[in-house]
Protein backbone atom coordinates (compact mmCIF):
# COMPACT_ATOMS: atom_id res chain seq x y z
CA UNK A 1 0.00 0.00 0.00
CA UNK A 2 1.31 3.18 -0.85
CA UNK A 3 1.40 5.99 2.35
CA UNK A 4 -1.73 8.89 0.98
CA UNK A 5 -0.36 12.34 0.67
CA UNK A 6 -0.38 14.16 3.52
CA UNK A 7 -3.92 16.23 3.39
CA UNK A 8 -5.09 19.15 5.19
CA UNK A 9 -7.58 21.81 4.47
CA UNK A 10 -8.20 25.54 4.91
CA UNK A 11 -11.26 26.87 6.92
CA UNK A 12 -12.96 27.65 3.94
CA UNK A 13 -13.00 24.36 2.58
CA UNK A 14 -10.39 24.14 -0.24
CA UNK A 15 -7.94 20.83 0.49
CA UNK A 16 -4.67 21.04 -0.06
CA UNK A 17 -2.60 17.58 -0.88
CA UNK A 18 1.45 18.32 0.33
CA UNK A 19 3.22 15.43 -1.20
CA UNK A 20 6.65 15.67 0.45
CA UNK A 21 10.04 15.19 -1.23
CA UNK A 22 10.75 11.78 0.18
CA UNK A 23 7.22 10.95 -0.95
CA UNK A 24 7.93 11.70 -4.76
CA UNK A 25 10.87 10.13 -4.83
CA UNK A 26 9.70 6.46 -4.21
CA UNK A 27 6.97 7.30 -7.07
CA UNK A 28 7.62 6.84 -10.30
CA UNK A 29 6.77 8.92 -13.33
CA UNK A 30 3.75 7.71 -13.97
CA UNK A 31 2.45 7.29 -10.50
CA UNK A 32 3.50 11.14 -9.40
CA UNK A 33 1.51 12.04 -12.76
CA UNK A 34 -1.35 10.22 -11.14
CA UNK A 35 -1.43 11.21 -7.95
CA UNK A 36 -1.37 15.03 -8.65
CA UNK A 37 -4.18 14.40 -11.19
CA UNK A 38 -6.32 12.40 -8.88
CA UNK A 39 -5.70 14.66 -6.56
CA UNK A 40 -6.73 17.96 -9.42
CA UNK A 41 -10.04 15.75 -10.32
CA UNK A 42 -10.92 15.36 -6.43
CA UNK A 43 -10.81 19.36 -6.45
CA UNK A 44 -7.64 19.94 -4.53
CA UNK A 45 -4.45 21.90 -4.60
CA UNK A 46 -1.31 19.56 -5.00
CA UNK A 47 1.56 20.81 -3.31
CA UNK A 48 4.87 19.13 -4.74
CA UNK A 49 7.49 20.24 -2.14
CA UNK A 50 10.13 18.70 -5.25
CA UNK A 51 9.39 19.88 -8.78
CA UNK A 52 8.82 17.58 -11.61
CA UNK A 53 11.52 17.22 -14.40
CA UNK A 54 10.83 18.63 -17.70
CA UNK A 55 9.62 15.32 -18.74
CA UNK A 56 7.71 14.47 -15.75
CA UNK A 57 6.17 18.32 -17.07
CA UNK A 58 5.73 17.24 -20.35
CA UNK A 59 3.86 14.23 -19.22
CA UNK A 60 1.45 15.86 -17.38
CA UNK A 61 0.30 18.04 -19.91
CA UNK A 62 -0.27 15.12 -21.96
CA UNK A 63 -2.15 13.12 -19.47
CA UNK A 64 -3.81 16.53 -18.54
CA UNK A 65 -5.19 16.63 -22.33
CA UNK A 66 -6.42 12.97 -22.45
CA UNK A 67 -8.59 13.72 -19.12
CA UNK A 68 -10.00 16.81 -20.20
CA UNK A 69 -13.95 16.51 -20.83
CA UNK A 70 -16.52 19.27 -21.12
CA UNK A 71 -18.06 20.36 -18.22
CA UNK A 72 -16.38 18.20 -15.88
CA UNK A 73 -12.85 18.61 -15.96
CA UNK A 74 -11.09 21.91 -17.98
CA UNK A 75 -7.56 20.63 -16.91
CA UNK A 76 -4.88 22.36 -14.79
CA UNK A 77 -2.81 25.33 -13.58
CA UNK A 78 0.46 25.01 -12.08
CA UNK A 79 2.65 27.55 -10.29
CA UNK A 80 6.17 27.12 -9.43
CA UNK A 81 8.00 28.93 -6.73
CA UNK A 82 11.69 29.26 -6.97
CA UNK A 83 14.17 28.85 -4.25
CA UNK A 84 14.76 32.48 -3.46
CA UNK A 85 14.90 34.16 -0.06
CA UNK A 86 11.46 35.40 -0.45
CA UNK A 87 9.08 36.19 2.67
CA UNK A 88 7.35 32.76 1.49
CA UNK A 89 9.62 30.39 2.14
CA UNK A 90 9.55 30.43 6.34
CA UNK A 91 5.74 29.72 5.33
CA UNK A 92 6.49 27.09 2.83
CA UNK A 93 9.16 25.66 4.92
CA UNK A 94 6.42 25.50 7.49
CA UNK A 95 4.27 23.70 5.15
CA UNK A 96 5.94 21.89 4.26
CA UNK A 97 7.35 20.67 7.86
CA UNK A 98 11.24 21.33 6.82
CA UNK A 99 14.22 23.35 8.36
CA UNK A 100 15.09 24.99 5.12
CA UNK A 101 12.97 26.39 1.94
CA UNK A 102 12.28 23.62 -0.79
CA UNK A 103 14.07 23.57 -3.88
CA UNK A 104 11.43 24.71 -5.73
CA UNK A 105 7.21 24.16 -4.56
CA UNK A 106 4.62 23.25 -7.23
CA UNK A 107 1.31 24.13 -6.97
CA UNK A 108 -1.35 22.56 -9.03
CA UNK A 109 -5.10 22.42 -9.27
CA UNK A 110 -7.78 22.97 -11.04
CA UNK A 111 -8.03 25.19 -13.88
CA UNK A 112 -9.36 28.60 -12.90
CA UNK A 113 -8.65 27.82 -8.70
CA UNK A 114 -5.12 28.66 -8.08
CA UNK A 115 -6.90 32.14 -7.47
CA UNK A 116 -8.19 30.85 -4.47
CA UNK A 117 -5.11 29.32 -3.00
CA UNK A 118 -3.78 33.07 -3.84
CA UNK A 119 -6.63 34.58 -1.46
CA UNK A 120 -6.41 31.59 1.09
CA UNK A 121 -2.65 32.42 1.37
CA UNK A 122 -3.07 33.76 4.59
CA UNK A 123 -5.76 30.88 5.94
CA UNK A 124 -3.18 28.63 5.06
CA UNK A 125 -0.55 30.36 6.98
CA UNK A 126 -2.59 30.07 9.79
CA UNK A 127 -3.40 26.64 9.38
CA UNK A 128 0.07 25.74 9.04
CA UNK A 129 0.81 27.52 12.25
CA UNK A 130 -2.08 25.55 14.02
CA UNK A 131 -0.06 22.10 13.59
CA UNK B 1 3.33 0.43 -38.09
CA UNK B 2 4.83 -2.86 -37.25
CA UNK B 3 7.29 -2.83 -34.79
CA UNK B 4 10.04 -3.57 -37.26
CA UNK B 5 8.92 -1.26 -39.71
CA UNK B 6 9.34 1.32 -37.28
CA UNK B 7 12.55 0.04 -36.09
CA UNK B 8 13.90 0.18 -39.64
CA UNK B 9 12.10 3.48 -40.15
CA UNK B 10 14.24 5.07 -37.53
CA UNK B 11 17.44 3.25 -38.32
CA UNK B 12 17.03 5.01 -41.82
CA UNK B 13 16.18 8.04 -40.00
CA UNK B 14 19.17 7.96 -38.10
CA UNK B 15 21.44 7.03 -40.95
CA UNK B 16 19.73 9.42 -42.96
CA UNK B 17 21.07 11.95 -40.82
CA UNK B 18 24.05 10.77 -40.20
CA UNK B 19 25.27 10.73 -43.98
CA UNK B 20 23.14 13.00 -45.76
CA UNK B 21 24.26 16.59 -45.11
CA UNK B 22 21.70 17.54 -47.25
CA UNK B 23 18.63 15.65 -44.84
CA UNK B 24 16.48 19.01 -43.53
CA UNK B 25 16.21 20.18 -39.95
CA UNK B 26 12.90 19.48 -38.86
CA UNK B 27 11.74 22.86 -37.21
CA UNK B 28 8.67 23.45 -34.73
CA UNK B 29 7.08 26.55 -34.52
CA UNK B 30 5.86 26.14 -30.34
CA UNK B 31 4.35 28.63 -28.13
CA UNK B 32 1.40 28.95 -26.57
CA UNK B 33 -2.36 29.59 -28.48
CA UNK B 34 -2.87 33.01 -30.32
CA UNK B 35 1.05 33.96 -30.35
CA UNK B 36 0.79 33.94 -34.03
CA UNK B 37 2.63 30.65 -34.98
CA UNK B 38 0.44 29.65 -38.18
CA UNK B 39 1.02 33.37 -39.34
CA UNK B 40 4.65 32.80 -38.98
CA UNK B 41 4.69 29.58 -40.40
CA UNK B 42 2.68 31.04 -43.53
CA UNK B 43 4.68 33.91 -43.73
CA UNK B 44 8.57 31.62 -44.06
CA UNK B 45 6.06 29.67 -46.43
CA UNK B 46 5.11 31.96 -48.43
CA UNK B 47 8.34 33.82 -48.71
CA UNK B 48 10.23 30.86 -50.03
CA UNK B 49 8.13 28.39 -51.35
CA UNK B 50 4.96 30.52 -52.53
CA UNK B 51 2.51 28.69 -50.43
CA UNK B 52 1.24 28.75 -47.25
CA UNK B 53 0.46 26.09 -44.45
CA UNK B 54 -2.27 26.75 -42.56
CA UNK B 55 -5.27 29.15 -41.06
CA UNK B 56 -4.69 31.82 -38.82
CA UNK B 57 -7.20 33.09 -36.44
CA UNK B 58 -7.87 35.39 -33.28
CA UNK B 59 -9.66 32.25 -31.74
CA UNK B 60 -7.43 30.29 -30.12
CA UNK B 61 -6.65 26.50 -30.72
CA UNK B 62 -6.95 27.47 -34.28
CA UNK B 63 -4.03 24.68 -35.07
CA UNK B 64 -5.36 21.51 -33.42
CA UNK B 65 -2.98 19.21 -35.87
CA UNK B 66 0.55 19.64 -36.03
CA UNK B 67 1.70 20.50 -40.18
CA UNK B 68 4.69 20.17 -41.96
CA UNK B 69 5.63 21.79 -44.93
CA UNK B 70 9.25 20.61 -46.42
CA UNK B 71 11.97 21.33 -47.88
CA UNK B 72 11.71 25.16 -47.21
CA UNK B 73 14.87 26.40 -49.04
CA UNK B 74 15.75 29.78 -47.05
CA UNK B 75 18.66 31.62 -48.66
CA UNK B 76 21.42 33.80 -46.92
CA UNK B 77 24.28 35.52 -48.03
CA UNK B 78 24.82 32.88 -50.87
CA UNK B 79 24.41 29.77 -48.80
CA UNK B 80 20.78 28.04 -48.81
CA UNK B 81 19.25 26.41 -45.75
CA UNK B 82 17.30 23.87 -46.12
CA UNK B 83 14.59 23.17 -43.06
CA UNK B 84 10.84 21.38 -43.00
CA UNK B 85 8.51 23.52 -40.49
CA UNK B 86 6.53 22.02 -38.54
CA UNK B 87 3.35 24.44 -37.02
CA UNK B 88 2.19 22.88 -34.22
CA UNK B 89 -0.75 23.62 -31.79
CA UNK B 90 -0.71 26.67 -29.54
CA UNK B 91 0.42 24.59 -25.90
CA UNK B 92 -1.47 25.11 -22.99
CA UNK B 93 -2.45 23.08 -19.96
CA UNK B 94 -6.54 23.98 -19.58
CA UNK B 95 -9.31 24.10 -22.35
CA UNK B 96 -12.74 25.45 -21.88
CA UNK B 97 -15.27 24.97 -24.66
CA UNK B 98 -16.93 28.37 -23.08
CA UNK B 99 -14.23 30.31 -24.16
CA UNK B 100 -15.47 29.70 -28.23
CA UNK B 101 -19.34 29.42 -27.00
CA UNK B 102 -19.05 33.56 -27.78
CA UNK B 103 -18.24 32.87 -31.39
CA UNK B 104 -19.85 29.49 -32.14
CA UNK B 105 -22.43 26.69 -31.17
CA UNK B 106 -21.92 24.60 -28.49
CA UNK B 107 -21.38 21.87 -30.28
CA UNK B 108 -18.41 23.27 -32.42
CA UNK B 109 -17.24 24.66 -29.41
CA UNK B 110 -16.87 21.29 -27.54
CA UNK B 111 -15.43 19.33 -31.08
CA UNK B 112 -12.90 22.27 -31.17
CA UNK B 113 -11.77 22.08 -27.68
CA UNK B 114 -11.75 18.08 -27.85
CA UNK B 115 -9.75 18.73 -31.07
CA UNK B 116 -7.21 21.27 -29.01
CA UNK B 117 -6.49 18.92 -26.53
CA UNK B 118 -5.79 15.94 -28.91
CA UNK B 119 -3.45 19.29 -30.33
CA UNK B 120 -1.58 19.90 -27.70
CA UNK B 121 -0.97 16.16 -26.73
CA UNK B 122 -0.04 16.04 -30.21
CA UNK B 123 2.56 18.83 -30.64
CA UNK B 124 4.29 17.74 -26.96
CA UNK B 125 4.78 14.41 -28.87
CA UNK B 126 6.51 16.10 -31.62
CA UNK B 127 8.81 17.92 -29.08
CA UNK B 128 9.97 14.72 -27.62
CA UNK B 129 10.10 12.73 -30.89
CA UNK B 130 10.23 14.20 -33.91
CA UNK B 131 11.99 18.28 -33.58
CA UNK B 132 15.31 19.15 -34.16
CA UNK B 133 15.19 22.72 -33.61
CA UNK B 134 12.68 24.96 -32.03
CA UNK B 135 11.03 28.50 -32.99
CA UNK B 136 9.56 29.93 -29.89
CA UNK B 137 6.74 32.48 -30.61
CA UNK B 138 5.57 34.68 -27.79
CA UNK B 139 2.82 37.00 -28.21
CA UNK B 140 4.98 40.45 -27.12
CA UNK B 141 2.07 42.47 -25.99
CA UNK B 142 1.86 39.64 -23.21
CA UNK B 143 3.69 38.75 -20.04
CA UNK B 144 5.74 35.89 -21.24
CA UNK B 145 6.10 34.77 -17.91
CA UNK B 146 3.67 32.22 -17.45
CA UNK B 147 3.73 28.59 -16.24
CA UNK B 148 3.21 26.99 -19.61
CA UNK B 149 6.11 29.09 -21.33
CA UNK B 150 8.26 28.31 -18.48
CA UNK B 151 7.86 24.99 -18.65
CA UNK B 152 7.99 24.66 -22.23
CA UNK B 153 11.11 26.61 -22.23
CA UNK B 154 12.37 23.96 -19.68
CA UNK B 155 11.25 20.95 -21.61
CA UNK B 156 12.58 22.11 -24.37
CA UNK B 157 16.68 22.83 -22.84
CA UNK B 158 15.93 19.89 -21.26
CA UNK B 159 16.50 18.54 -24.67
CA UNK B 160 18.88 19.77 -25.64
CA UNK B 161 17.25 21.16 -28.76
CA UNK B 162 18.71 24.45 -29.94
CA UNK B 163 15.97 27.42 -29.90
CA UNK B 164 15.43 30.92 -30.76
CA UNK B 165 12.39 33.24 -29.21
CA UNK B 166 10.69 35.11 -31.71
CA UNK B 167 8.90 38.40 -29.80
CA UNK B 168 5.97 38.71 -32.14
CA UNK B 169 3.58 41.23 -32.87
CA UNK B 170 5.62 44.31 -32.35
CA UNK B 171 3.47 46.34 -34.42
CA UNK B 172 0.95 46.73 -31.10
CA UNK B 173 1.71 49.41 -28.83
CA UNK B 174 1.92 47.37 -25.78
CA UNK B 175 4.77 45.17 -27.02
CA UNK B 176 7.75 44.66 -24.75
CA UNK B 177 10.45 42.79 -26.30
CA UNK B 178 12.38 43.81 -23.47
CA UNK B 179 10.32 41.68 -21.21
CA UNK B 180 10.83 38.69 -23.13
CA UNK B 181 14.35 39.03 -24.07
CA UNK B 182 14.49 39.56 -19.70
CA UNK B 183 12.36 36.63 -18.86
CA UNK B 184 14.61 34.27 -21.02
CA UNK B 185 18.28 35.93 -21.07
CA UNK B 186 19.96 32.62 -22.21
CA UNK B 187 18.30 32.44 -25.29
CA UNK B 188 18.21 34.42 -28.93
CA UNK B 189 15.07 36.62 -28.61
CA UNK B 190 14.32 38.12 -32.31
CA UNK B 191 11.77 40.69 -32.34
CA UNK B 192 9.05 40.48 -35.35
CA UNK B 193 5.29 41.03 -36.57
CA UNK B 194 4.75 38.06 -38.39
CA UNK B 195 1.33 39.79 -39.66
CA UNK B 196 3.02 42.91 -40.97
CA UNK B 197 6.30 41.35 -42.18
CA UNK B 198 8.43 43.80 -40.09
CA UNK B 199 11.77 42.51 -39.56
CA UNK B 200 11.86 39.56 -41.47
CA UNK B 201 15.43 39.84 -42.39
CA UNK B 202 16.59 39.10 -39.16
CA UNK B 203 14.25 36.48 -38.69
CA UNK B 204 15.74 35.14 -41.41
CA UNK B 205 19.32 35.80 -40.62
CA UNK B 206 18.96 33.96 -37.39
CA UNK B 207 17.20 30.94 -38.43
CA UNK B 208 19.95 30.17 -41.35
CA UNK B 209 22.65 30.86 -38.88
CA UNK B 210 20.66 28.41 -35.95
CA UNK B 211 19.26 25.95 -38.11
CA UNK B 212 21.68 25.98 -40.72
N1 LIG C 1 -1.01 42.60 -34.52
C1 LIG C 1 -0.53 41.42 -34.87
N2 LIG C 1 -1.32 40.34 -34.89
C2 LIG C 1 -0.79 39.15 -35.25
C3 LIG C 1 0.58 39.00 -35.59
N3 LIG C 1 0.81 37.71 -35.87
C4 LIG C 1 -0.39 37.08 -35.73
N4 LIG C 1 -1.35 37.94 -35.36
C5 LIG C 1 -2.78 37.67 -35.11
O1 LIG C 1 -2.89 36.85 -33.96
C6 LIG C 1 -3.98 35.93 -34.11
C7 LIG C 1 -3.48 34.53 -33.94
O2 LIG C 1 -2.61 34.20 -35.01
P1 LIG C 1 -2.30 32.69 -35.40
O3 LIG C 1 -1.17 32.73 -36.36
O4 LIG C 1 -3.55 31.98 -35.79
O5 LIG C 1 -1.81 32.19 -33.97
P2 LIG C 1 -1.32 30.71 -33.56
O6 LIG C 1 -0.17 30.92 -32.62
O7 LIG C 1 -1.09 29.88 -34.75
O8 LIG C 1 -2.58 30.22 -32.72
P3 LIG C 1 -3.09 28.68 -32.44
O9 LIG C 1 -2.99 27.93 -33.71
O10 LIG C 1 -4.48 28.89 -31.99
O11 LIG C 1 -2.21 28.17 -31.36
C8 LIG C 1 -4.56 36.19 -35.49
O12 LIG C 1 -5.67 37.06 -35.36
C9 LIG C 1 -3.42 36.88 -36.23
O13 LIG C 1 -3.85 37.73 -37.26
C10 LIG C 1 1.42 40.17 -35.56
O14 LIG C 1 2.61 40.16 -35.85
N5 LIG C 1 0.80 41.34 -35.18
MG1 LIG D 1 -1.94 28.17 -35.38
Amino acid sequence: MMPEATEKETPDGVQIDLISGQRMDELASMEKIRMILDGVHAGNIVILEEGLTPDEESKLIEVTMAEISPDEFNGIEIETYPRSASKDSSLLGRLMGNDGPPAKLTVIGPANQIETLHKDETLISALVSRN
Amino acid sequence: MGLFTELKDSISRATDRLFSEQEPKRIGIYGPPNAGKTTLANRIARDWTGDAIGTESHIPHETRRARRKENVEIERNGKTVTIDIVDTPGVTTKVDYEEFTDEMSKDDAVRRSREATEGVAEAMHWLREDVDGVIYVLDSAEDPITQVNTMLIGIIESRDLPVLIFANKIDLDESSVKRIAEAFPQHETVPLSAKEGENMDEVYDNIAEYFG
